[in-house]
């Protein structure tokens, strides 16, 4: 039994409708990764975030609490959340998330940016205009809202002079390239991943890791916007060498991520499986993705590290670049079954994957 | 089996669903991470036939595809498999789901 769907999918669209995101953060939680970065408001050129990498700590939160409805009959439930939702925000309340979470994913973001500077780009944010772009909304056939959602988004990129958006996770950049040229007439933005505008700068390198990685392509990145060459050059540059799994590239495999609200059971067994097809690779997993990051992290065995490629592309090609690790993720009341404890010392049974 | 010819051209209306070129051959449900029989070809064909009953039955299923498109990678009639299910979504959400604002 999945997680109540009318009623879920209900609180998604009467959020996006009303409060213009799945999970409305605030403008703090959203912009807060800028700090000290000075970093320029609008501009033709702007790094948009979609609120993804903001996002997961709450999205992370929330599946711990869904979690305990999906084996129960919870329509009800789910109905009076829908009716209170509409009346006052619940994600505050549902997806409470602690500083230091929040901390490591806009630590990604501040990467990312740093990154760009060092390549020389130059770009703006926009600050609370960086709106969700309906993602889910549309995957779940959400069509209605999220059409007007994007019109929205749309003009507000417009009335910001926006001629061109570097995305930083493939969801966002999906959506923005090739969804919403479909349903916004006119629609004329240049879209970007980072990823492929550092590839594209060719930064060179100021260190060689010399370390060995699986990277997990994200469905997103390879089947949809065919991002498969950036990744792969600029970890090679950067002295990273690739030991890929045989489900990688345009044949990768999903991290189970899309079933995370729904179906957080079948989520984290495709989790688990993806997990082992990589570190039969390498103990060292890349993603490139928030969500695959945050699903893949959840199904990680003591032993096994997932990291965002950001975290190895700094430490390339950043001055000082080293960053501190991703917390792992702490499970909540409902553990859903990860196997061994959350934390790994340091070296621990390095290679070793203990199967579901 | 109950054939509703009014159905599919509820279903084409929705969103973009075109499953024709299916042949029916499998490769689809072979590769499916989630190995559910019914993803999603058997699901295609009942939508082609016009067998409202069984795709608006089958909700569980249909919101339980990953949209991962490794189906779609390998698919020798070159459907895009995930635009139709996401086009059979919009149709629950209305149907089924009591979403038609939505």
């Amino acid at each position: 039994m999945p997680v109540p769907i009318a009623s879920t999918l209900g609180i998604l669209g009467d959020n996006l409708r009303k409060r213009r995101s799945a999970l409305p953060l605030g403008r703090r939680k959203v912009t807060a990764w800028t700090r000290g970065l000075d970093l320029p408001r609008g501009g033709t050129t702007v790094l948009y975030t979609g609120q993804m990498w903001q996002m997961v700590p709450a999205i992370n939160a929330m599946s711990r609490q869904l979690g305990r409805y999906e084996k129960r009959d919870s329509s009800r439930l789910f109905g009076f959340a829908r009716s209170m939702n509409r009346l006052v925000n619940l994600t505050p309340f549902l997806a409470r998330t602690t500083p230091g979470e929040r901390r490591a994913y806009d630590e990604r973001l501040r990467n990312i940016a740093r990154l760009l500077r060092a390549a020389g780009v130059e770009f703006g944010y926009l600050y609370e205009k960086d709106l969700y772009t309906g993602a889910l909304a549309y995957d779940e056939g959400l069509d209605r809202v999220f059409t007007e959602h994007a019109q929205f988004v749309y003009r507000t990129l417009k009335e910001a002079g926006v001629k061109r958006l570097i995305t930083v996770d493939p969801h966002t950049t999906n959506m923005l390239r090739s969804v919403y040229p479909k349903v916004v007439p006119g629609y004329d933005l240049k879209v970007q991943s980072y990823l492929e505008v550092l590839a594209e700068r060719k930064l060179a390198p100021l260190a060689k890791l010399g370390e060995t990685v699986a990277l997990h392509d994200s469905c997103v990145y390879a089947r949809y916007e065919g991002v498969l060459e950036p990744p792969r050059e600029l970890l090679a540059a950067g002295g990273v060498t690739l030991a890929q799994p045989e489900l990688s590239g345009k044949l990768t495999f999903c991290c189970g991520g899309p079933l995370e609200t729904l179906f957080p059971g079948k989520s984290s067994e495709i989790a688990r499986r993806r997990v082992e097809q990589l570190s039969a690779g390498s103990p060292n997993i890349v993603t490139a993705c928030p969500l695959c990051l945050a699903n893949l992290s959840r199904a990680a065995p003591p032993g096994v590290e997932v990291r965002d490629i950001s975290e190895y592309l700094s430490r390339a090609y950043l001055p000082g670049g080293s960053v501190p690790p991703l917390a792992r993720h702490e499970p909540g009341p409902v553990d859903r079954g990860t196997p061994g404890p959350p934390h790994a010392a340091p070296g621990d049974r390095i290679g070793q994957v203990v199967a579901p | 089996m109950r054939v509703d010819p009014e159905f599919l051209a509820q279903v084409r209306m929705a969103g973009d669903f075109d499953a024709r070129l299916c042949m029916n051959c499998g490769t689809c449900t072979a590769l499916c991470p989630l190995g559910v029989e019914l993803l999603p070809r058997h699901l295609f064909r009942y939508a082609l036939l016009g067998n409202r009953e069984k795709v608006l039955g089958s909700a569980e299923t249909i919101f339980s595809c990953l949209l991962c498109r490794m189906c779609e990678a390998n698919c020798p009639a070159g459907v895009h498999i995930a635009e139709n299910v996401r086009a059979l979504r919009t149709v629950v959400n209305r149907e089924v789901h009591g979403l038609a604002e939505a």
